[in-house]
């Protein structure tokens, strides 16, 4: 077990989300602390997406605030979001089909290059210095994700665990301080689970970077997770090490029902 | 080691997909038969001219101005998948921006008769600039809205050309377009150099190719650049690319915006073409046939924009000729089932479906396949 730091880079209090009647969150609170890797579980529509949602800009909580290292995000666009070093993989992939997966890992870095449009036009110092720069940047991105070969291919032609690691590889050419990870070994199996949790494990050893995860996949998330928040319902239901909240009764109930508690001890 | 050595290493080894820096790989030509084809149709390009008649020259006149408009549309259709139907209307702002610039002063219609120089810029920013104005509003919506909204501009912009008559010369009556005389030099009227001929419409036509290579390298360097990476990332996913810090406002506004100016300097160009310029012009119809340009020659892709322009320029004529092969077919008045103008609308409607079915990536796609048979011969499946 890495030892926590004190040290908060993202602190969520009393932030609540509704669609017309429907309350997606309710008056959640937690922290994630530097050089963490956090979890967020709970049953499908528990709110955990919309939380990502929330934090990357996508939806506007109506109340409660987010500090991302001492800065509110709350009322920020996505885009000055992702300039403060949030980046983020989605449930449904969502790469840009259409592009190489070279240019979906250079979209990724767009926030490192600042040369002018006259440049760009005449394709001039700045523009070639630049995109070379950032391009062995992303080759060495390419290079640690393995997928070399299929570097100059559209991405929508490609398999389904090569796209989960272009979209890894995209977020990560962003050089985010934060990583937010919505269900990354979604649809997966084991093989290819077992691949990507070497990725992220290799993230965080290796560039340092903070992560939340959201995962239905219970062993993937128990042997990862430093810390982890079960909600329900749009509530917060538990926040613990995995051994805490996998013996919490609420977790338990939320997971299994109300009748069942016992034997479910039994069987896990 | 010099450049030069290294070059001839590269094909000593007999790899030319083999590249030693990621500089040499994103060259626009970055192999040796690319460089050189390329090299050979600009050449080709300019001596054209001199073997055909004169109206065959303005024709291809007319392809190379197509080309130029048609990049820009692809530029916002095509990379940032913002359909527009507005071509029309900014290339008429282009047109008026440089007939009232460079144009003579007839009666009450005005002109200044300014140089090429300024107004050939202006033509193209004149309308960059009605875009960026426009384009928080354009910006708001995406794909097909698009098209509604710009079709509206389209009949504003028709009714705004026939009213404002000082500018226009109002409907039916039109005005003279722009004079093209750079730095003095009359690009329109015969010219005798080094003791030959050479009329006017070969002297057009050799500015128009240097100006629409100016504009087409442009484009190109765009495209590689991470101005048109943004825009294609909003075409394909405009959530993920916010996310990732491109800002929707700002990316479809500069796709509006560049696609204009390259529209206006079409517009303009067009005008001395056709030679006397009514607000009528620059209706719906122009529009469409611009989208058939980006359609037919490929979305995203300059050189398929330039196929399309060849394309939808030269099937008018083609058609025109093909017409005694068609039973039924015939002129004007003549009392045959279709005439030429009936036919070439089915033609274009037809060939825009069959595209958008069969090989979306347009006459480029077709090239594409074409030449990776070739490349891979004998051996191809």
């Amino acid at each position: 077990m890495v030892k926590l730091s004190a040290e908060q880079i993202l602190a969520v209090e009393g932030m609540s989300l509704s669609f017309g009647g429907t309350q997606a969150v309710r008056d959640v609170s937690f922290d994630v602390r530097t050089g963490e890797l956090f979890a967020i579980i709970g049953p499908n529509g528990a709110g955990k997406t919309s939380i990502f949602n929330c934090i990357s800009g996508v939806y506007h909580p109506q109340q409660g605030s987010i500090l991302f290292r001492g800065e509110e995000l709350l009322g920020k666009p996505p885009e000055d979001i992702a300039r403060l070093g949030v980046a983020r993989m989605f449930q449904n992939i969502e790469l840009f089909d259409n592009l190489t997966v070279l240019d979906n890992l250079m979209l990724g870095r767009g926030l490192h290059m600042n040369y002018s449009l006259a440049s760009a036009f005449l394709f001039g110092r700045a523009a070639r210095r630049q995109e070379v720069a950032n391009r062995a940047v992303v080759e060495r991105l390419i290079e640690f994700l393995d997928i070399e070969r299929y570097r100059i291919y559209p991405v929508g032609m490609l398999p389904y665990g090569v796209k989960k690691r272009v979209e890894l590889g995209r977020a990560l050419a962003m050089d985010p301080t934060l990583l937010l990870l919505d269900e990354p070994v979604a649809g997966m199996n084991a093989e290819e689970t077992e691949d990507m949790a070497r990725f992220i494990l290799d993230v965080r050893a290796e560039l340092g970077v903070t992560m939340v995860l959201v995962e239905h996949d219970m062993g993937f998330v128990m042997d990862l997770a430093d810390r982890v928040l079960v909600l329900d319902f749009g509530e917060r239901i538990a926040l613990g090490t995995p051994a805490e909240v996998q013996s919490d009764s609420k977790v338990i109930r939320a997971y299994l029902g109300e009748d069942l508690t016992g034997a479910a001890k039994e069987t896990t | 080691m010099t450049n030069a050595t290294k070059e001839s290493l590269h094909t000593t080894r007999g790899r030319p997909q083999l590249f030693t820096s990621y500089s040499r790989e994103m060259a626009i030509f970055n192999t040796k038969v690319k460089r050189n084809w390329a090299i050979v149709g600009i050449l080709a390009l300019v001596v054209l001219p001199f073997f055909l008649q004169r109206d065959m020259v303005a024709l291809i006149t007319t392809v190379l101005i197509f080309a130029i408009g048609g990049i820009g549309l692809n530029l916002l259709t095509g990379y940032a998948g913002q359909i527009s139907l507005g071509q029309a209307f900014f290339m008429g702002v282009g047109a008026y921006t440089a007939a009232t610039l460079g144009g003579e002063a007839k009666g009450d219609v005005i002109g200044l008769g300014l140089d090429m120089v300024i107004w050939l810029p202006l033509a193209g920013l004149v309308p960059a600039l009605v875009a960026l104005v426009l384009a928080p509003l354009a910006a708001r919506v995406r794909g097909l809205y698009l098209a509604i909204l710009t079709l509206g501009l389209v009949f504003i912009g028709e009714h705004i050309f026939k009213e404002a008559k000082p500018i226009t010369g109002g409907a039916g009556v039109g005005r003279a377009p722009a004079e093209p005389v750079f730095l003095g030099f009359d690009l329109f009227s015969n010219q005798t150099i080094l003791g030959y001929r050479i009329d006017r419409f070969t002297i057009f036509y050799i500015a128009c190719l240097v100006i629409f290579l100016l504009l087409a390298f442009a484009a190109r360097n765009l495209v590689r650049s991470r101005f048109v990476r943004s825009f294609s990332a909003v075409r394909d996913r405009d959530v993920a690319a916010e996310v990732m810090g491109v800002s929707l406002l700002k990316t479809k506004t500069l796709a509006f915006t560049i696609s204009s100016f390259y529209a206006g300097i079409s517009g303009a160009l067009l005008s001395i073409v056709i030679g006397r310029i009514s607000p009528e012009t620059w209706n719906i119809f122009l529009s469409i046939d611009f989208l058939a340009v980006v359609f037919i020659g490929g979305l995203a892709t300059i050189t398929g924009s330039i196929m399309g322009a060849i394309f939808v320029v030269m099937l008018p004529k083609l058609v025109n000729t093909l017409t005694v092969f068609i039973p039924g077919a015939g002129g004007v008045g003549d009392g045959s089932l279709l005439n030429v103008f009936e036919l070439q609308s089915i033609i274009f409607g037809l060939l825009i479906i069959l595209f958008l079915i069969l090989e979306p990536r347009g006459l480029y796609g077709l090239w594409l396949r074409l030449r990776n048979y070739f490349k891979a011969w004998p051996f191809s499946y």
